[in-house]
C-alpha cells in the first residue's frame, strides 16, 4: 500500500542552477519556515507532490562528474529549472562555468540556454536571475544578464516566472513553485516585470508602518530617528513587495522595522543608480501636498492671444491712420477726451 | 601511471570551484584549485555613494552577507572618520550580528556542507523508530527519488547504523538551527540573508528589552543544540574517521585578522578584539604580530594580466580568460611571501597562541580525547573540530554581549558625505581573515578593493611556485578510490571554501592607483 501511495505522489525534479550567484537565495530558502526546507526535501510540498532536488550544487552529495551526471539524468525528464544569479555574457560567458566538457568548462550562458529549452518552467530565483541585479549594474563588466533577457536573446520560450529580491523572501518561492506544481506556470498571474502577483503587486509604501509619518511630514534625518524613512532612501514608494505583511525570518523582523530603509531590492532598477540612499518620485499625492501652502501661485501667463494681437492691431491701425492724415482731411472726427 | 582527476564542479561548497589533481601511484602529486566565477563586484562600486559598500559587498556571498557588509562597514567608518566615536550599542549589535551569522555558517558547513562526506543517509532505510524526522527520511528513501543525497561517492561511511540515523536526524535538527540563527541575526539585522542594518557610522537597529530577551534564547536554543549535538558529532566524526587527524596538513601557517571589537579604536591593529589578530607559523603556537604592509597578491596563474606580488591596491588587474599557464579567477595572496592559512583554524591557533584559557581548555581537551600532539589540528578534523569549538565559544560570548546592550542609547553615529578619504577594514569572516579597502574622493567612491578568506585558501600557486593551501593540502594525499576521491572532497571541504568571496576580485582597468598605506591613518 505504502509503494502504491508512494507511486501516487507525483515527483517533479527540480535543477538549480547557481550561475554568477552569491547563493543568497539558496540560503533564504533555507529560512523557510512553513514548509520547513527539510520538508520540502523529504516530504511532500503539497499533498501529492514531491520536489526532488537532482541538483544543487551547494547541497547535493555528489561532486564533480557525479554531480553533473545527475544533471544531465534529470534533464531528460520533465523538470522544472531554478535559476540562481545573473547570467554573465561577456567574453563568451567564460565568467562563470560549471563542469567540464573535453577539457574545458561549460559556462552558465551555455547550461541556462540548454536547459532552458528543455524545462518545464523556469524560475528566475532572486534578483540577479531576475533583471541582472548587482553584477548588472553600473558598468556590468561580466556582461551579467537576467535570464528573461537571456532567453529573450536566445528565442526561449519556455515559461519563466521572475522572483526577484535580494535575498527573495523563502514564501515567495515556495508558493510560486507550489502554484506551478499545482497549475503549470501560466497558471501564476504575473506582472509587467513577470513577478507573480500575489506577491509582488502590492507597494511598499502603501502597506508601511511608518507611513503616518510620511503622510504628517516626519521624516528621520539620520539612521535612529523613529520617523519615516523616505528622506533617508527608501525605496518604498516604487518597489512592490509584501514584505511589511511576510517580514524575514519566520516574521521575525524586516528592513523596515530595524530602522533601515527599503533598498526596492525586487525593482529592475535595483541596485538604482549612483547611490542607494537616493529619494524616489512619490507617484500618487499624499495628504501634506493637498494642502494648500501659505502662498499658492496663481499666477496667469499674460495671454498673448490672437485675440490681443488683433485689438491692438486695431487700436494702432486707427490711431496711425489718423495721425498720417494730415490736413485735407475735412470731414475727419476728432480725438477728443474720454 | 599518473591520472588526472576532476573535480567540476565542487559541491556542498559556496561557489564555483573546480579541483583538478594528478596522481601517481595512489598519491596526489600535483593540484590545482579554480576558481570558476567572476563577477566583479568592486567596480559595480566605483563613482558611487560609498555607503552602498554596507549594502553591496554583502553579495558578494549569501552565506556570509554580514562579514562583508561589516568589513565594508569598518572601512567607510575610518574613511568617514568614524571608527572612533562607533557607539557602545553600535559595536556589540554588530558584533551579535556577526556572531550570530557565525553560528549560522559552522552549523551549516558542518551539517548541510560537510555532513554527507561521513554519513550515510542510507542507514535510514529501514529505520522502525519513531522519530518522526526519522521517518521522514525513510519514506523519502522509499520513494525512490532520492535527489540531493544521491548520486554520491560510494565506499567509505565508517559511522554504525545508528550513528549514522542519528547524525541524520541532526542533520535534518541543524536546518532548523540554522534557520533559528538566522532569526536571530534578524532580531538586530533587519533579514537574513544580507541584513538591513549594518551602515556606516554604527548600525540602525535599536536594542529593546523584548529582542535582547528573544536574542537570549535563541542562542540558548542553539547553545543547547551545539552542545548537545554539534560538537559531539563532530567529535564522533573525528573518533570514526580518526585518520583524517594526518590527512590534509596544508601550509601549517596562518593569519587571522581579529574579529569581535571590544572597543572602538580607530587603529585596527590596535583595537581589542575578542578573537585576535596575528599570525601563527606551526607548532610552536606564537602568536606574530600583524603587519598589514606585508600583504601582497599574485596573479600568475589567475586569468589576470600579469602583474607580479603587489599590494592589493597597485597595479592594474585586467581579465584575460586565455592566459597561459593561468587556471583560476581566484588570485593568489600572500604575506611577506608566504602561504598563509585563513579560517576557524586560524583563529583559534591565534587565540590558543594569545592565551585565551577557553579556547586552549577546548583544545587542549580534545586533542587529549584523542590522544593527538597540537600536529594533529592540521588537519581536515583539526579544521573541524575548530569550527565546533569556535561556534560553541561564540554562542556563549553571544549571550553576554547581548545583554550589554542598551536599550535607548544611540546605535548610529552621524557623519558628513563630502569627504576625500580612505579606509580599511579588517576582521574575520567565518571563513577566515577578510579585508576591505575604499578610496573615496569628493564623496562618491574612488577605489575598492577586498580580499577574502578563500582567496587566501583557494589561491592557486604564485610565482615561486609556491601552491596555496588547499593545493598544499591535497598535495601527498593518498587516495584511495579514483573514482570516489572521498579523500580530496574531504580535504577541500574542510576548508569551507566560498568561492563567490574569492572570486569578486577586480581592480579598475589600468589606473595606476597610487600607494595605500593598509593599517595606517586615512
Amino acid at each position: 500500500l505504502r509503494k502504491a501511495f508512494a507511486s501516487a505522489i507525483q515527483e517533479t525534479p527540480i535543477i538549480w542552477l547557481a550561475a554568477g550567484a552569491c547563493s543568497g537565495c539558496s540560503v533564504s530558502l533555507l529560512n523557510s519556515l512553513s514548509p520547513r526546507i527539510q520538508d520540502v526535501l523529504l516530504d511532500q510540498i503539497l499533498p501529492g507532490h514531491h520536489l526532488e532536488l537532482a541538483f544543487h550544487p551547494t547541497v547535493m552529495a555528489a561532486s564533480g562528474d557525479l554531480a553533473m551526471q545527475a544533471m544531465y539524468d534529470t534533464e531528460e525528464k520533465p523538470f522544472i529549472l531554478v535559476v540562481e544569479g545573473s547570467i554573465t555574457t561577456a567574453d563568451g560567458g567564460r565568467h562563470c562555468e560549471i563542469g567540464e566538457k573535453d577539457g574545458h568548462g561549460i559556462t552558465s550562458l551555455e547550461h541556462v540556454t540548454r536547459l532552458g529549452r528543455k524545462a518545464k518552467a523556469v524560475i528566475a530565483i532572486g534578483s540577479c536571475a531576475a533583471f541582472g541585479g548587482i553584477p548588472a549594474a553600473n558598468m556590468n563588466p561580466t556582461g551579467s544578464k537576467g535570464v528573461m533577457a537571456v532567453f529573450k536573446e536566445q528565442g526561449i520560450v519556455t515559461p519563466t516566472i521572475n522572483l526577484p529580491g535580494c535575498a527573495v523572501h523563502p514564501d515567495w518561492f515556495i508558493g510560486t513553485v507550489a502554484a506551478v506544481l499545482l497549475g503549470g506556470p501560466e497558471s501564476v498571474k504575473v506582472d509587467a516585470q513577470g513577478r507573480p502577483e500575489m506577491f509582488y503587486q502590492k507597494l511598499i509604501h502603501d502597506n508601511c508602518p511608518l507611513r503616518g509619518h510620511f503622510d504628517a511630514g516626519r521624516f528621520a534625518e539620520k539612521f535612529g530617528d523613529p520617523y519615516c524613512l523616505y528622506k533617508l532612501g527608501c525605496k518604498g514608494p516604487v518597489a512592490h513587495a509584501n514584505c511589511p505583511e511576510k517580514r524575514f525570518n519566520s516574521g521575525t523582523n524586516w528592513c523596515i522595522d530595524n530602522g533601515h530603509p527599503c533598498q526596492g531590492c525586487v525593482e529592475p532598477e535595483y541596485p538604482f543608480d549612483q547611490t542607494m540612499w537616493g529619494t524616489v518620485p512619490i507617484k500618487d499625492a499624499t495628504p501634506p501636498s493637498l494642502y494648500p501652502p501659505i502662498v499658492t501661485d496663481l499666477k496667469k501667463s499674460v495671454d498673448v492671444t490672437p485675440a490681443y494681437a488683433a485689438l491692438a492691431g486695431v487700436a494702432a491701425g486707427v490711431v496711425g491712420a489718423q495721425v498720417l492724415k494730415k490736413k485735407p482731411a475735412r470731414h475727419e472726427d476728432s480725438e477728443g477726451k474720454e | 601511471m599518473a591520472t588526472k582527476i576532476v573535480i567540476d564542479p565542487v559541491s556542498r561548497i559556496e561557489g564555483h570551484l573546480k579541483i583538478e589533481v594528478l596522481v601517481d601511484d595512489g598519491v596526489v602529486k600535483e593540484a590545482k584549485s579554480s576558481g570558476m566565477m567572476y563577477r566583479g563586484l568592486e567596480n559595480i562600486l566605483l563613482g558611487r555613494d560609498p555607503r552602498d559598500a554596507a549594502r553591496i559587498m554583502q553579495r558578494i556571498c549569501g552565506v556570509c552577507p554580514t562579514s562583508h557588509g561589516l568589513a565594508a562597514a569598518f572601512a567607510l567608518d575610518e574613511a568617514y572618520g568614524v571608527a572612533g566615536s562607533i557607539t557602545d550599542n553600535g559595536r556589540i549589535l554588530r558584533n551579535l550580528i556577526q556572531g550570530a551569522n557565525y553560528v549560522q555558517s559552522h552549523i551549516l558547513h558542518f551539517y548541510q556542507l560537510g555532513a554527507l562526506d561521513y554519513v550515510d543517509v542510507a542507514a535510514c532505510a529501514d529505520y522502525s523508530g519513531s522519530d518522526p524526522t526519522l521517518k521522514k527520511v525513510k519514506d523519502f528513501i522509499g520513494r525512490g527519488h532520492l535527489g540531493p543525497f544521491v548520486p554520491r561517492y560510494e565506499g567509505d561511511y565508517r559511522l554504525s547504523k545508528e550513528e549514522n540515523r542519528a547524525a541524520v536526524a541532526h542533520y535534518v535538527e541543524a536546518l532548523n538551527m540554522r534557520r533559528l540563527a538566522h532569526e536571530a541575526v534578524a532580531i538586530f539585522g533587519g533579514k537574513m540573508p544580507h541584513n538591513m542594518s549594518i551602515v556606516a557610522g554604527g548600525v540602525t537597529a535599536a536594542p529593546s528589552v523584548d529582542k535582547i530577551t528573544a536574542f537570549l534564547w535563541k542562542i540558548d536554543q542553539l547553545l543547547d543544540f551545539i552542545d548537545t549535538c554539534y560538537l559531539p558529532d563532530v567529535l564522533l566524526v573525528a573518533g570514526r574517521y580518526s585518520d583524517y587527524f594526518g590527512i590534509g596538513a596544508g601550509c601549517k601557517q596562518f593569519l587571522s585578522f581579529g574579529v569581535f571589537d571590544m572597543d572602538s579604536d580607530p587603529d585596527l591593529t590596535k583595537r581589542h578584539r575578542y578573537f585576535p589578530q596575528g599570525i601563527v607559523k606551526g607548532a610552536d603556537l606564537k602568536l606574530r604580530r600583524l603587519d598589514p604592509d606585508k600583504i601582497t597578491e599574485e596573479v600568475d596563474s589567475s586569468w589576470f594580466v600579469n602583474h607580479g606580488a603587489v599590494h592589493p591596491y597597485e597595479g592594474s588587474t585586467v581579465p584575460d580568460r586565455d592566459k597561459a599557464g593561468a587556471y583560476s579567477w581566484v588570485k593568489s595572496p600572500r604575506y611577506d611571501g608566504e602561504v598563509l592559512e585563513v579560517g576557524p583554524l586560524a583563529r583559534m591557533l591565534a587565540a590558543y597562541a594569545g592565551g585565551d584559557k577557553e579556547v586552549q581548555g577546548l583544545v587542549n581537551g580534545v586533542l587529549q580525547q584523542f590522544n593527538a600532539s597540537p600536529e594533529a589540528l592540521f588537519s581536515v578534523l583539526g579544521r573541524h573540530a575548530a569550527r565546533a569549538i569556535e561556534c560553541k565559544l561564540v554562542a556563549e560570548k553571544l549571550k553576554q554581549w547581548v545583554l550589554q546592550l542598551q536599550p535607548g542609547q544611540p546605535t548610529f553615529t552621524d557623519f558628513p558625505l563630502e569627504v576625500t578619504s580612505r579606509g580599511m577594514g579588517l576582521h574575520e569572516a567565518p571563513r577566515g581573515a577578510l579585508g576591505h579597502w575604499i578610496v573615496i574622493e569628493g564623496g562618491k567612491t574612488k577605489n575598492y578593493q577586498a580580499v577574502v578568506p578563500t582567496t587566501w585558501n583557494a589561491g592557486p600557486v604564485d610565482s615561486q611556485g609556491q601552491p596555496g593551501p588547499i593545493e598544499q593540502s591535497l598535495i601527498g594525499t593518498k587516495v584511495k578510490d579514483k573514482n570516489n576521491p572521498f579523500e580530496l572532497v574531504r580535504i577541500v571541504r574542510s576548508y569551507d571554501p566560498c568561492l563567490s568571496c574569492a572570486v569578486h576580485v577586480v581592480t579598475p582597468r589600468g589606473e595606476d592607483l597610487g600607494h595605500f598605506v593598509v593599517g595606517g591613518e586615512a
